[in-house]
């Protein structure tokens, strides 16, 4: 453990220059290389100054499981293909839904390396064409599949057993869970890329409006919170989750360009600097030390805070990885924003959202944004991109001049977490 | 060879000795559910197997109602929903179970910290899983 604890440093910095994202959704007619041909050319309308396509001199793609989603295997050299940049060498990298995630350290680590100056790293995940039980079993191969998938885990049942563990331990209730998923869904009606461009009271009223046509019942929902707490409207998953705490399955890609800082201007004037980057992995929840925690989550944050020389009172806001909506109450704490146990009052008095004092998941997160998994760690630096740039339109944060965000990406049920620290410089 | 320490053992142990054998480490102690052939504490090889003795308390739980695949040919699903989760065992380490003889359609009826034990009545041959009920 006293490894993981020393301060490290790049051997030289490295900042993104361009951002680029498919629209998420469900696609049935485009394949994980079309996605992510999509991706790269919204990245290349996003270099301020442009650059040759043909300056890129390496790749890597986090890409869960093409394997079992597409039956495609080897997935790199076709990215490689259809963007016209063969022979320079890409490389898939899997990480369960970390997957870009540590696809963005990687290429961080060549350009500081000194070996390369202009480096493509994205993700991608095409899963929309299984039915839902055959992509839970596909997810569920990111658990321990010797000994907690034969014991009927699954990855809503792993998170569902650490919010039942919260609502234990601390004064957690449904209700908390649920004002996560009200508040994302309220950012992603703001994003244009977005799967879920709705809030929850938008989908409410179309619930209600169909029934009308059909001249069924119409629910008698008042609030948003009626409509959530209807067990036809938002059903169970994973006692305690419904429906509306688990992030979407969705097809999608996400790409950057990450370039030396002594490169940097070529390309625009507003770099943003990767400032710190870390990564850990954690133990199956059985065998964790604790179960309302992620200790992978704390590892990574604490390398990456270290690395940047920053700490929490110096983040702006963050994208945090909340695959379920349990799992950005976690994160939230994890990360030091709130103490253990204090999540879920935060988010009850609006402290996470767009005009709250640490905004989280500005873009909707996974659960409105959507959850391409091995696009999404690569999905929330483009956020934290966006929004340090102040591009990021009406849902841009209310804070003035934010300057420091960080992006949390967990792989499977936390054994694996990269925190990534992104600074504009001044 | 049944006495490497491996998954195959272990199911092979839960099916045909109906208990739960995991290791413990001759060096420093260490217990484990799952027979390893390492010791994750102090790296040392020398493992014997150590029978638990199935006694345990519930830590967490979930109730499963959109489940997998191998799960719906067994006839759960929306309707019936199945209990599992993560059990503390007397000597010490935890382990992840499914949780038999209890209401799936009623999670606020199962209660953390109940005393299980060892659940081997209804062992599936072709592939036993892990589970427990409430003692």
């Amino acid at each position: 453990m006293a490894t993981i604890n020393k301060k490290r440093q790049l051997g030289r910095q490295v900042s993104i220059v361009g951002a680029g994202l498919s629209q998420f959704g469900a696609f049935p007619d485009k394949d994980t290389r079309d996605l992510f041909v999509e991706a790269f050319q919204d990245m290349v309308q996003s270099i301020d100054r442009g650059f040759d396509i043909q300056d890129i001199e390496c790749a890597y793609v986090g890409n869960y499981s093409s394997d079992l989603f597409e039956h495609q295997g080897h997935t790199a050299p076709i990215i490689a293909d259809w963007l016209g940049i063969t022979p320079i060498p890409v490389t898939r990298i899997e990480n369960a839904c970390a997957s870009s995630g540590s696809a963005l350290r990687e290429g961080v680590m060549a350009i500081a390396s000194g070996m390369y100056d202009v480096v493509l790293v994205g993700g991608m995940e095409k899963m929309t064409n299984l039915p839902t039980n055959d992509v839970t079993d596909v997810l569920a191969t990111a658990a321990d599949g010797l000994y907690e998938v034969p014991a009927g885990l699954t990855f809503p049942g792993i998170f569902g057993a650490i919010a039942k563990a919260h609502m234990d331990r601390y004064e957690t209730n449904l209700d908390h869970l649920l004002k996560v998923a009200i508040k994302n869904h309220s950012n992603g009606a703001l994003n244009p890329k977005a799967q879920f461009q709705q809030t929850v009271t938008t989908m409410m009223e179309r619930r209600m409006a169909r029934a009308r046509e059909r001249g069924q019942t119409v629910p008698d929902y008042k609030t948003d919170m009626d409509f959530l707490n209807d067990a036809q409207a938002n059903p169970w998953i994973a006692w305690p989750l419904r429906l509306y705490d688990c992030a979407p399955i969705t097809d999608g890609a996400s790409c950057v360009l990450l370039v030396s800082d002594e490169i940097a201007h070529n390309f625009t004037d507003t770099p943003i600097s990767i400032a710190g980057i870390g990564q850990a992995t954690g133990k199956p929840l059985h065998d964790s030390d604790e179960l309302t925690s992620l200790s992978a989550a704390k590892a990574a944050s604490q390398q990456a805070y270290d690395m940047a020389g920053i700490t929490v009172a110096d983040i702006d806001l963050a994208e945090v990885h909340d695959c379920f909506t349990i799992a950005e109450i976690v994160a939230t704490e994890d990360l030091g924003f709130f103490a253990p146990g204090e999540g879920p009052r935060a988010v009850d008095e609006g402290r996470t959202a767009l005009d709250g004092d640490h905004p989280i998941n500005t873009s909707g997160g996974l659960k409105a944004k959507g959850h391409p998994v091995g696009a999404s760690g690569v999905g929330q630096v483009i956020e934290i991109y966006h929004q340090l740039r102040g591009e990021a339109g009406e849902r841009q944060v209310k804070k003035a001049d934010p300057t420091v965000g960080i992006t949390h990406n967990v792989g499977g049920t936390g054994g694996t977490c990269v925190v990534n620290v992104l600074r504009r410089e001044s | 060879m049944a006495d490497e320490f491996n998954s195959s053992a272990f199911y092979n142990k839960l099916r045909e000795e109906k208990k739960l054998v995991g290791v413990r480490c001759k060096d420093c102690g260490h217990l484990s559910p799952e027979p390893r052939p390492m010791c994750p504490e102090c790296h040392g090889s020398n493992m014997e197997w150590h029978p638990f003795s199935g006694k345990a308390k519930l830590s967490t739980f979930t109730c499963i109602s959109i489940v997998p695949v191998k799960m719906a040919a067994k006839g759960y699903g929306r309707d019936n929903p199945y209990c599992t989760g993560i059990v503390a065992l007397e000597e010490g380490p935890s382990i992840s179970a499914m949780i038999n003889g209890v209401d799936g359609t009623n999670p606020q009826g199962i209660k953390t910290g109940m005393d299980l034990v060892l659940d081997v009545d209804d062992l599936d041959e072709e592939s036993p899983a892990l589970a427990f009920k409430p003692a």
